[in-house]
């Protein structure tokens, strides 16, 4: 009896043991996503392939982002702000329209340039194909891939030259679409409707705080601050002011913006000479140029 | 941090290898068949990375994890300062490791006995093996940032007998100027060898460090040369933006690393290396560098005659001599699974190490150079050369595999008449780690591992000329921190 016992509850062990590695590996999620592992991103001359980034995403993404791309890695808990949710094909950083897709390339730069003030890491130890198959890899995540294109990235016209002119239209421009709501008056995040805002999940989010020091999250050049209030950045009370703003009002704003800015610039400068005083949220809203 | 060397403590347990050895392979052959995930402490705690994005295989750093030690822990994300830190976050980590392992050590002189004698009455050559359960030591530890661009790492280590030493204790001021081309590096550190030897993935008494970071031709009295030894000194270090062109150089007292000043009174040497990686698309990131590491160290000792006899003054040291250890480093990867590992070295010493002058303070070096010493006639500066090939094959971030191939050939021995090959070293390592799960809070590897080291000539010769050693080591072990 005894030694029928002791048999049975060695198979059952070893039964056990068997049922472990097996039942740990049923993910059908992801054979879903095997059926899109053929796609493929192009920046310039790099194809990428979602294939070859399977290790790659493992390795470095996976603990934020999820198996599933679905932002819930074991780490997403602890985040704040919470990592992309790859399924739902909404990006803050791109180069094209409000609501449109953003470029392949959109999505290399972000993964090379990372995320201030976020988790996401500057990833540019990783070779330029490493970067374009994770792209590639992104981007099965989401059906929109396969019923939508990218859009085309928006038209930006010649950075002008900075002159005090272009920085007092600039703060026209900052009172008239109301960047200070949220923004503040110094662009300082503190702005009325700072404390209020959340994401499209509802989430509480921070208006970006020109003063600290830290780089705007979807790139510090001008053409990078220009592409963020024409494009928007979606998922994010952020929205385009395309619609509210001509292209060389934009470069106005890009200037007034640069004035807030902690780093040394030719713009706070020119602001300092001029003695450019913040706007007055309780003044006339200033009429659009053109307008009368 | 300094694993190898603690488990060169060597249990001579019962001789009970089978039992074990079976109970060993089978909780492997389990684990192996466990599903995914992986860890790393401190820094993966705080910024919530998995263990294999800074490691090809913890602790082995990948490109991403240089740079963040390069950039002194930190990401630049602009959240590296600890007030963006839960208030209740240390940054602490320990690691230790429990083994089983089966050492054998060729021609170890033994005593002999007659029939009925309980006195030695000869002695003999014989090998001999041991095998048991052991233990490494422990460390602890602690590194990160104390504000934005002030970093620090402190390593309390002990051997596995619980006596602690620090292995690492430094300060860093980062990216000075606001250019990370400037970082200043003050303390007990790293030399900062691409291929470190404090993230080495091997774990034997042999196989655990790599030779040629601690290699001196036998009779040599120089301790200074080793730079697989943390050392003590100054160290200005710089990178580009993506940390493919590396620099640094360190200025240190040459005291491999001793605090309290115990040798010369006034010996330096240097440590120099510079490094550029390449992008080669699918095959990866391809890296070539270079270092040197020169330096002086003394050869003559104050004494003072007391009544229990002479003794040496500690910290009297002078009668600089010269030494030298230059090569080249490339890290070469062939796709995501297989990468290339390579070192070179040309070594020298001066003649008066050679002829056994140097640690006269540890009673390493054989005799004092003091006024009218001079060198045996002929006696020459004894140079060699050495390279160490180590291939990974990736299989996953969770899986490893390591190989290993040093070899170390004397090129001038000191002594005219010297066997060209004495004192000559080859070792072969060979092994897995197997990382069971894969989080940001901890983490734990599998180890298996089997090193074989030969040396020319180094025996007891006892009527064998050329009495070469031939030593070899099985490790088995779960290797953890959190």
């Amino acid at each position: 009896m005894r030694t029928g016992l002791r048999k049975w509850s060695l198979w059952l062990g070893a039964a056990a043991l068997l049922a472990l590695p097996l039942a740990s590996s049923a993910q059908l999620s992801t054979n879903d996503l095997a059926q899109k592992l053929n796609t493929e991103s192009h920046i310039g001359n790099l194809t990428g392939h979602a294939k070859d980034a399977a290790m790659d995403y493992r390795r470095y993404c996976v603990g934020c982002h999820g198996e599933l791309g679905d932002g819930n890695g074991e780490n997403a808990v602890w985040l704040d702000p919470k990592p992309r949710n790859f399924q739902l094909g909404i990006f803050k950083c791109r180069s094209t329209p409000t609501s449109t897709l953003p470029t392949d390339t959109d999505l290399f730069d972000s993964i090379g340039r990372g995320f201030d003030r976020s988790n996401m890491p500057i990833w540019n130890t990783l070779t330029k194909q490493e970067r374009a198959d994770l792209v590639a890899w992104v981007k099965h995540f989401s059906p929109r891939w396969a019923n939508e294109k990218s859009g085309d990235p928006i038209q930006i016209p010649p950075e002008p030259e900075v002159t005090p002119e272009r920085i007092k239209a600039g703060r026209d421009v900052f009172a008239r679409v109301q960047c200070w709501k949220c923004h503040g008056v110094q662009g300082m995040a503190n702005g009325p409707s700072a404390s209020t805002l959340t994401d499209d999940l509802g989430r509480p989010i921070l208006a970006y705080n020109f003063t600290e020091g830290s780089r705007p999250k979807c790139g510090d050049t001008d053409r990078d601050i220009y592409k963020i209030f024409m494009t928007g950045l979606d998922g994010t009370p952020m929205p385009s002011f395309a619609d509210n703003i001509k292209p060389d009002e934009a470069w106005d704003l890009v200037f007034y913006l640069r004035t807030f800015m902690s780093q040394h610039s030719k713009e706070k400068d020119i602001a300092k000479q001029l003695g450019l005083k913040p706007v007055d949220p309780n003044a006339p809203v200033p009429a659009a140029s053109g307008q009368q | 941090m300094h694993v190898m060397r603690r488990l060169r403590i060597r249990s001579f347990a019962t001789f009970a290898t089978s039992l074990p050895a079976l109970s060993l392979i089978l909780i492997s052959v389990v684990l192996t068949c466990i599903q995914p995930a992986n860890a790393l402490p401190a820094f993966a705690r705080k910024y919530g990375l998995r263990c294999s994005a800074c490691h090809e295989s913890w602790p082995m750093l990948n490109y991403f994890g240089q740079k963040f030690k390069d950039n002194g822990y930190q990401l630049m994300n602009d959240r590296d300062a600890p007030i963006w830190q839960n208030p209740g976050y240390w940054p602490v980590t320990f690691r230790i490791t429990p083994i089983w392992h089966r050492v054998s050590t060729g021609k170890v002189l033994v005593d002999t006995y007659a029939a009925g004698s309980t006195t030695p009455t000869g002695s003999a050559v014989q090998r001999v093996t041991t095998s048991g359960f052991d233990l490494s030591g422990l460390d602890f530890h602690t590194g990160g940032t104390l504000e934005k661009n002030f970093s620090f790492y402190v390593l309390p280590s002990s051997n596995n007998a619980a006596s602690f030493h620090f292995e690492t204790v430094m300060a860093r001021l980062d990216n000075l100027f606001g250019s990370p081309w400037f970082n200043l590096k003050l303390g007990k550190f790293e030399l900062d060898n691409l291929l470190s030897e404090k993230r080495i993935l091997t774990l034997t008494g042999n196989g655990g460090i790599y030779q040629l970071y601690h290699f001196t031709p036998q009779g040599d009295g120089n301790i200074f040369g080793k730079m697989g030894d943390n050392q003590l000194g100054v160290e200005v270090m710089g990178h580009s933006f993506n940390d493919r062109t590396r620099y640094s150089a360190a200025l240190l007292s040459t005291v491999d690393g001793t605090p309290g000043l115990p040798y010369g009174s006034n010996a330096y040497s240097g440590y120099f290396t510079a490094s550029q990686a390449f992008d080669t698309g699918k095959a990866g990131v391809q890296r070539i560098g270079g270092y040197a590491f020169v330096g002086l160290a003394p050869t003559t000792w104050l004494t003072q005659t007391g009544p229990s006899g002479s003794t040496v003054i500690p910290g009297s040291g002078i009668g600089n001599k010269s030494f030298s250890r230059e090569g080249i480093v490339g890290q070469f990867y062939f796709g995501q699974h297989v990468d290339l590992q390579v070192v070179t070295q040309h070594g020298s010493d001066s003649a008066w190490f050679g002829q056994g002058y140097g640690d006269f303070i540890d009673g390493i070096a054989s005799g004092n150079n003091t006024t009218g010493t001079t060198l045996p006639p002929g006696s020459r500066s004894p140079t060699w050369n050495g390279v160490l090939l180590e291939p990974h094959y990736v299989y996953s971030p969770q899986l490893i595999f390591i190989g290993r191939f040093e070899t170390i050939r004397m090129s001038q021995q000191s002594t005219p008449g010297t066997p060209q090959s004495f004192g000559n070293i080859s070792t072969y390592t060979i092994g897995y780690r197997y990382n069971p799960f894969m989080t940001s809070r901890a983490g734990f590897a599998w180890h298996n591992e089997y090193n074989w080291l030969h040396q020319d000539g180094t025996g007891p010769s006892l009527g064998v000329n050329a009495a070469n050693i031939n030593t070899s080591e099985l490790l088995l072990g779960f290797d953890f921190d959190f």
